[in-house]
């Protein structure tokens, strides 16, 4: 007899089994399929982000470990809460893919469903982070050290820096995760979901994957069929295709749909639950809706200087002060940017610091030892991409906004999507940390 | 032994003679005060020329000369001109020339290197620009003693040397690794250069080969920030970095090797050594902590003396003259200039505390006080190791600062007599101690016994008074009571109860007084309080059964297999538990003693007694109720646990039970019982651990015994996991268990050889074991170690086949061997 000491759950270690089967097994993809599992075992499911991010293993690793060390493990914010702001976030950026995906963690994790309803079901002390959230979403450079001030003012509804710093690292990881999820539309077969005539309900595309009971879909959790799935997408690139692919889905949804009611129907009040989330769309969560991105070089005053990284940058700065109020989330994030930077892809080294300083750029962080005439050189028409990206994710699928490097590979155009997600996090994590510090030399 | 230490140092003895704090006497000459002056902008860095007389302030928006006056700063130039200065004038570093007192090198944000020529006639000082950096310079660095070399290390990797007679750099230098962010010339290796860079690696080039490095060694996890090289002593390297560390290096051996640590508050920025001291230097913080520390680099958790004026983090700071350990200039981020003198600084050291307190690895204690808090003990003896503290200085000047910190302490060392520190009695109380199984007083008996045995009169007299305070009055003595017309009355009674609540109890007294049970009926009624009465009840029945049960079980089985008890009392008790009442009412119905109408008489408690109770009975009497002593016992237990002996705390807390538990919190009884299961695992008396475990009523504590508590099985045949339930490997569709003597399936308990996987049913294995050492499998093997497993018990809740343990200890191979001695080692 031997005794092999596995203290994995049965139901989920079945499911790991599933999708170990279906990965090939060998080098990367036994990485990818490893970190899939992990996620499967903590969160019951793998994502589309995640799917889409599996062609840079290193780089979904340490994402991966991050998003789950500021969503599960440690820290301040009770776990609903953290939904809740990643709701909030989410919401800015009218992401319903996101939006859903927390809420059903949300009401998982005990959250209170009428909280849902809309902001001001809230309480208080969540929708005091309303007006952060907006800012460091469409205006980042107007973070100033008072609003930290009027979060931290003691009162019955006041925060504590710990809180406060995760809250928003919270809110900037979200905010570039819409980026991500708008730029490689990772959300589509959710959207497709809900657009879809034939009335099918949209709430199995994120239950299906939140509640990790069913099966992750085959054509999503086979990596080697993402890819070409991908490419022949990005090949063509063309609205045919991407019919193809809705109908596709659509098909698969109904097949699941039949798969799902046999299977699910220990969970019916469960879903009920989350099918009210479902039914109303991210407005609720948001304030001012006409609060949007404006030209940081076409701001009205010249008020707000320019952000000098020279001044106030990730490595010296900003790094030790998150690390000092919230452990360890410095070295995780260090980790995002560092892999980032050095995903072997998109070889030339300046056409990602083109792609990182341009972001910051439109962003209003403005790098002294690069010479912005670069960006006009290397990124063309392409600037317009990555302005949408950064800035309002929400209208990339307006048409003309996509990618022109018809050359980049799948992988590529991920990678660049990457970029512009971590740089975005880069940025708003430097403002508002910068006037955290502001806040505290007062 | 007692000794006493005196940290005098020669040092003090000189700062007594020269009183007065003095610049004057500093070799250097140089005069001031604290003093500072607003800057424009916030600086990033700054530096001195050669005769201490001016310093440079640099940075973003700022690049100014200011003449340090005596008690003054005075702007002597402004370096920055035009109306729209480039970014050439916006400098990261900048730094004078320490030969040629003209000459200043600043790295620009926008990757320029920029030298100025202070004796240039225009109003613009710029002399050469090189723009060979594709990214930010960090630092620019002069050779010591070379006017033309200047060395830079950039954001982009690379180190690039100048001369500055040349219009470009006369050599690369690649890190290979990531940012540099410090470049420094050793002082006095003449070729050497170090650099530190953003990926925790620092390096040390030869000037004259730049094709590789010298030497490269991780010195802090994240950034390294900054370098410098000891101003004396060449081998000595400081590093600090991001992880909040300053290191000091030794390279002048093979491997670097790291010779003190200072751990500080904050990312450190800059870190300078301080002239004329062999072991101070200064640092400053990237963020949050606006300080300026000197640290003596052998006391590194202390700083030496601190800075504290700026309301900003400091970005740069220089020690004004070579020659000058006491004047220190600083910029910062708040846009002021300072120079500190270190006799405004603060002194940590005064704030801190100077009692230690440590214990030896034997036991010893150690223990430093400040020498007047000790003074007057005549048994001391100076300690010959002051001088070892203070070792040869290089220079001659009197260290004046060490009045700040002299600290004299005496140092007390107790040893221990081993034999007493022992933790021999803990060990044998654990061991001997009965927290359950035999009735209430005779637990407390045996425990007051081994307490005594082990010498410990006092937890001995704890345990007697327990027994006296929570028995009934017919199993004292009755010495204390007083009132004879209810002596008897109360005997009688306590006779009935404790016919109730122990048969043995019942066995040992005289038959004769059984009688008395009927005649007093009416008075036992009146007289019982009634919680007690009925939890009293209750709860003797329970350890009752237990006893019984185990007895019985234990000499059976004993007899059946000659097995460790252990493994099979704690089964039964697992087993027996829930089945609990069951036994109760029959142990009622059997019991010859106790009719059931005097159960039901017990438990039923009238009201109007109590009334009776109270008149005539004095309150002194006997029949106090337990709950009378509750708070002093409580207040004991606190007391034990408080002194460390938290082994007397719970063990009191199992053996008294209902009768204590809901006095003392939950968070607090959960707090002993941990701590007393963990000392006991530290001594390994696993048992014991696990009987406390079992005992105690914290759901908190009982849960552990639940965890880690599942057994996977692979199939014996194709060594796969065995998924379904049942005995039968779905994969080969064999029997899983199959034993090796009868070749049925084992369903129950199965023991196997850790040798070579057979086994079987116990007691077959056992009674083959008799014939033979081999393996019954006929594998060859000799089977002489063999582990005891249950069968995988179906749970249907679980689908699965689960093994639990249930609290069972698995004994090590050895000890099995030991206590079942069925066959010996044949090797």
């Amino acid at each position: 007899m031997i005794i092999c000491t596995n203290t994995m759950d049965y139901p989920l270690r079945a499911q790991c089994q599933r999708v170990q089967k279906q990965m090939v097994v060998n080098g990367e993809k036994e990485r990818v399929s490893l970190l899939f599992m992990k996620a499967l075992v903590s969160r019951g499911s793998v994502d589309t982000v995640a799917q889409q991010m599996a062609v840079h293993p290193h780089y979904l690793e340490s994402f991966l470990r991050t998003q789950h060390y500021i969503l599960h493990m440690d820290g301040p914010l009770p776990l609903p809460h953290r939904h809740y702001i990643a709701i909030m976030a989410a919401a800015q950026h009218h992401c319903n893919y996101l939006v859903h995906l927390h809420s059903a963690q949300f009401l998982r994790v005990g959250g209170d469903p009428l909280w849902l309803q809309d902001l001001q079901a809230a309480p208080a002390r969540l929708r005091l982070l309303d007006q952060i959230n907006k800012v460091l979403a469409h205006k980042p450079w107007l973070t100033s050290c008072a609003h930290i001030q009027a979060l931290l003012k003691s009162g019955e509804q006041c925060w504590s820096l710990a809180e406060l710093v995760q809250a928003v690292v919270i809110l900037a990881h979200c905010h570039s995760l819409c980026c991500f999820v708008f730029g490689s539309d990772a959300d589509s077969n959710c959207s497709s979901f809900s657009k879809s005539p034939n009335g099918t309900s949209p709430k199995f595309c994120f239950i299906d994957s939140a509640n990790g009971n069913t099966n992750v879909p085959p054509s999503l959790s086979s990596s080697p069929d993402l890819i070409t799935h991908r490419r022949s997408l990005d090949s063509s690139s063309g609205m045919t295709c991407l019919k193809e692919r809705i109908q596709k889905s659509q098909e698969e949804c109904e097949k699941r749909e039949v798969r799902l009611k046999t299977q699910v129907l220990q969970q019916a009040d469960l879903e009920e639950e989350e099918e009210v989330i479902c039914s109303t769309d991210s407005s609720r969560f948001i304030t001012d809706p006409d609060f949007c991105y404006k030209e940081f070089a076409q701001r009205d005053d010249d008020h707000f200087e320019v952000f000098r990284v020279q001044d106030y940058s990730w490595e010296d700065h900003g790094f030790s002060l998150v690390n000092r109020l919230y452990s360890d989330i410095g070295h995780l994030l260090d980790d995002r940017f560092r892999s980032v930077a050095t995903i072997p892809s998109l070889n030339t080294h300046d056409l990602r610091r083109a792609i990182w300083n341009y972001t910051h750029c439109v962003l209003g962080i403005r790098y002294d030892d690069y010479d912005y005439g670069e960006v006009n050189h290397l990124l063309a028409r392409d600037k317009f991409y990555i302005k949408a990206v950064a800035c309002f994710p929400d209208t990339t699928k307006t048409p003309g906004c996509r990618l022109s490097w018809t050359s980049l590979k799948p992988s590529e155009q991920i990678h660049v999507n990457l970029l512009i997600m971590e740089a975005r996090l880069q940025a708003e994590l430097l403002y508002s940390l910068r006037a955290i510090t502001q806040y505290m030399i007062l | 032994m007692q000794c006493f230490l005196t940290e005098r140092s020669t040092m003090e003895k000189m700062s007594r003679v020269t009183t007065a704090l003095s610049s004057n006497s500093s070799s250097s000459g140089i005069n001031g005060v604290t003093m500072f002056c607003h800057l424009d902008a916030p600086a990033n860095a700054i530096s001195v020329c050669r005769d201490a007389t001016q310093v440079v302030v640099a940075g973003r928006n700022i690049f100014k000369i200011y003449s340090l006056e005596e008690e003054q700063f005075v702007e002597k130039l402004n370096l920055r001109v035009g109306r729209k200065p480039s970014l050439n004038f916006s400098c990261a570093d900048v730094m004078w020339h320490q030969m040629e007192e003209n000459l200043l090198a600043t790295a620009a944000t926008n990757g320029a290197v920029v030298t100025w020529n202070l004796s240039k006639p225009s109003r613009n000082k710029q002399d050469q620009l090189f723009t060979e950096h594709k990214r930010t310079v960090n630092k620019v660095c002069f050779h010591p003693t070379e006017v033309y070399m200047l060395l830079s290390g950039s954001q982009d990797g690379f180190m690039k040397c100048f001369d500055l007679r040349k219009k470009e750099s006369v050599s690369t230098f690649s890190g290979q690794s990531e940012s540099v962010r410090d470049v420094q010339f050793s002082m006095k290796d003449y070729f050497t250069f170090a650099a530190s860079f953003e990926n925790g690696n620092v390096q040390l080039w030869d000037i004259r080969r730049p094709d590789r490095y010298e030497r490269m060694f991780t010195a802090h996890t994240g950034p390294v920030f900054c370098c410098d090289w000891h101003p004396d002593d060449r081998g000595w390297l400081a590093t600090g970095g991001r992880d909040k560390m300053v290191k000091v290096w030794d390279m002048t051996t093979n491997r670097a090797k790291e010779i003190y640590c200072v751990q500080t508050i904050a990312s450190v920025a800059r870190v300078k050594w301080r002239p004329e001291k062999k072991f101070h230097l200064a640092t400053c913080s990237m963020m949050v902590d606006h300080n300026i520390y000197v640290w003596d680099i052998r006391r590194p958790f202390i700083p030496f003396a601190t800075f504290e004026e700026h309301k900003d983090v400091t970005t740069g700071i220089v020690w004004r003259h070579l020659r000058e350990p006491d004047i220190l200039l600083s910029g910062s981020k708040d846009s002021t200039l300072y120079q500190h003198m270190f006799k405004d600084a603060t002194r940590p050291v005064d704030r801190a505390n100077p009692e230690g307190l440590s214990f030896g690895l034997f036991g010893d204690l150690a223990f430093a006080a400040k020498e007047s808090l000790i003074s007057g003990d005549s048994s001391r003896k100076p300690y010959g190791g002051g001088d070892r503290r203070n070792p040869i200085f290089f220079f001659k000047k009197p260290d004046l600062t060490e009045q700040f910190a002299h600290v004299s302490s005496a140092l007390s060392v107790f040893e221990t007599d081993l034999e007493s520190n022992r933790m021999d009695w803990f060990v044998k109380t654990a061991q001997l101690y009965l927290l359950s199984g035999k009735p209430f007083a005779d637990l407390c008996d045996h425990n007051a016994k081994v307490a005594q045995d082990l010498k410990r009169p006092q937890v001995s007299t704890t345990w007697t008074m327990l027994r006296i305070m929570f028995s009934d009055p017919a199993n004292l003595t009755m010495s204390g009571c007083s009132s004879f017309s209810m002596k008897d009355l109360a005997a009688e009674r306590a006779l009935e109860r404790s016919k109730c609540e122990n048969r043995l109890d019942n066995i040992h007294l005289d038959p004769t007084n059984s009688h008395i049970t009927n005649v007093n009926e009416e008075n036992e009624e009146t007289e019982g309080s009634e919680g007690q009465a009925e939890y009293m009840f209750g709860d003797a029945e329970l350890d009752d059964d237990d006893l019984y049960s185990m007895e019985h079980d234990n000499t059976t089985e004993q007899e059946e297999y000659t097995l460790p008890s252990e493994g099979f009392q704690l089964r039964h008790v697992i087993v027996d538990h829930p089945s609990a009442p069951e036994h109760l009412q029959q142990d009622r119905a059997d019991s010859p003693h106790v009719s059931g109408n005097e159960a039901e008489v017990t438990c039923l408690t009238p009201i109007e007694s109590f009334s009776l109770i109270s008149i005539c009975q004095p309150l002194y009497s006997p029949q106090l109720t337990a709950s009378f002593f509750c708070p002093i016992v409580t207040e004991m237990l606190t007391f034990y646990a408080e002194q460390g002996d938290v082994q007397m705390a719970v063990s009191v807390l199992i053996v008294l039970g209902e009768r204590i538990r809901k006095e003392i919190d939950e968070l607090t009884q959960e707090h002993w019982y941990m701590s007393y299961i963990d000392l006991l695992q530290r001594f390994e008396l696993w048992n014991v651990s696990n009987e406390v475990i079992k005992l105690s009523t914290c759901s908190a504590i009982t849960s552990l015994n639940q965890t880690s508590t599942t057994l996977h099985i692979n199939c014996s045949n194709c060594k796969r996991p065995m998924n379904n339930r049942g005995w039968i490997c779905d994969r080969c569709h064999q029997c899983a268990s199959v034993c090796a003597v009868c070749h049925h399936v084992v369903k129950g308990l199965f023991v196997w050889c850790q040798g070579c996987s057979h086994g079987g049913h116990l007691e077959h294995i056992m009674n083959w074991l008799k014939g033979s050492a081999h393996c019954p499998a006929g594998c060859g093997h000799l089977c002489d170690c063999l582990v005891v497993r249950e069968s995988p018990v179906f749970r249907p809740d679980l689908d699965r086949p689960i093994l639990t343990w249930l609290g069972l200890e698995l004994p090590r191979p050895d000890q099995f061997l030991a206590r079942t001695g069925t066959t010996a080692c044949p090797s």
